[in-house]
């Protein structure tokens, strides 16, 4: 067959795609880092657009997103018989603080340096008299379904956050606004977004992801058998 | 020899148009599912995300079946043969002036159609890999499965480009379409575009004739 003739060149270019897959496979926790870095550099909204470019990448445990404007927006905190209802306005009235940390995904994806700003956990606490006396919290959020716990310990961390802005926005819906929860220690699920509850409980209680097998106690690096490094 | 308009040649049995919309429906599965995962403005969009999880999942581990089935085509096997080899004709094909000079040798595919042939295949096996590799998390260290989900994010993009490319291109030509389609073309398309191919065929013609065992 006179088509027979020639170089065997798809051959070569099929091996040689699978040859480069390899190399990315192998290279890509370092190429990753570096087109994160090349896109956060011209704009985070990069990332936010193309999640390979170094982004966040968005999951949502129901259907779409849950909505809620700033004005309809409450956060009530909860200790036994004790219930403060808090507007947008309100929790933007309490201390504010500003952290920039890694945000590292348990599924392996990593955000550097996201600057949240909000109100310390621990802040807002203090300003509600909230004595947690070594009991944890339990946090609920607005898509009816997402919640998560922290012990006394772990939220007396200093960058434990109740977030209402990333880089300087307000949070988009996508990113868990207009308030969430900010864990940087720990893996993202840790991070509940929609926030609109935090009660103290007498016992931890399992959160939606640790129902489905994730570790309470989830630790950057040191939980859920991953060894990303620890964020500090 | 003077092309007849009327004359229609076959250029795809049917088990390979079978093996194409087979592959074909799978990826844009993979594709529209994928895209929903991936960006955050779809998935925001559509929900759903266990629904799109499970059809991306689910297609991805069908993927290999068409093209392994594929393998008994005789038909398909002397195609995947012709995209191996490139022939003088076509590089020369990728240079326009030479390509629109009408004098190229152009066998049954072009050089850009073997070009792409090959890009698909290798992004292909790339992508299901990757997907594997991903989907086995427990089996794979941390930094391979971040190494694969930045191949397989960045090659599907890639891939999903050249795909627009190649539906556009079929779209715009409805006898190249009708070859996919139906599995015949009209002689005189065939002389403009693949004139190699039916100088081969008209050559030969008990050979085209006997070209695929398989769908008797």
């Amino acid at each position: 067959m006179s088509s027979s003739g020639g170089a065997p060149v798809g051959r070569r270019v099929v091996l040689g795609l699978v040859g480069l897959g390899v190399v990315g496979v192998a290279a890509g926790d370092y190429l990753a880092s570096l087109t994160a870095g090349v896109a956060s550099s011209v704009s985070p909204a990069v990332g936010q657009v193309i999640p390979a470019a170094g982004g966040f990448r968005i999951y949502t445990v129901t259907n779409g997103y849950p909505e809620r404007s700033t004005a309809d927006y409450r956060l009530v905190v909860s200790d036994r018989d004790r219930r403060v209802e808090l507007t947008y306005a309100e929790v933007q009235a309490l201390p504010q603080s500003t952290i920039t940390k890694d945000f590292q995904c348990v599924t392996g994806w990593r955000v550097e340096d996201a600057t949240w700003s909000g109100v310390v956990l621990t802040d807002l606490l203090a300003e509600l008299d909230v004595d947690l006396g070594g009991r944890p919290l339990r946090f609920t959020s607005f898509d009816g379904a997402y919640t998560e716990s922290l012990t006394a310990d772990q939220a007396a961390l200093p960058d434990v956050m109740v977030a209402t802005h990333l880089w300087n926005e307000p949070l988009s819906t996508e990113m868990g606004g207009p308030v969430r929860l900010v864990v940087p220690q720990m893996y993202g699920y840790k991070s509940l977004k929609w926030l609109d509850g935090i009660h103290v409980t007498s016992e931890v209680v399992p959160g939606y992801w640790e129902e489905r097998g994730y570790d309470i106690d989830a630790w950057v690096g040191k939980s859920n058998g991953r060894s990303d490094d620890p964020v500090t | 020899m003077t092309p007849s308009p009327d004359t229609r040649l076959r250029r795809f049995s049917r088990a390979e148009r079978a093996v194409h919309w087979g592959v074909a429906i799978l990826v844009l599965i993979l594709i529209v599912s994928g895209a929903c995962l991936f960006f955050p403005l779809l998935s925001g969009l559509v929900g759903n995300r266990d629904l799109f999880k499970w059809l991306h999942t689910a297609a991805g581990f069908l993927l290999p079946v068409p093209l392994i089935l594929a393998a008994g085509s005789a038909a398909f096997r002397a195609d995947l043969g012709r995209l191996n080899r490139f022939t003088p004709s076509d590089w020369a094909w990728f240079r326009r002036s030479q390509r629109e000079s009408g004098t190229l040798a152009v066998g049954k595919f072009n050089g850009g159609q073997k070009l792409a042939a090959a890009v698909t295949a290798g992004a292909l096996l790339v992508l299901f890999g990757t997907g594997m590799i991903m989907y086995f998390a427990g089996v794979f260290s941390d930094d391979l499965q971040t190494g694969a989900t930045f191949v397989h994010d960045w090659v599907s993009m890639a891939l999903s480009i050249l795909l627009a490319f190649h539906i556009s291109k079929g779209l715009a030509d409805t006898e190249a379409l009708n070859g996919m389609m139906a599995g015949d073309v009209a002689e005189s398309w065939a002389m403009a575009h693949h004139p190699q191919w039916v100088a081969e065929m008209t050559g030969a013609e008990s050979q085209s004739e006997s070209e695929d065992p398989a769908t008797r």
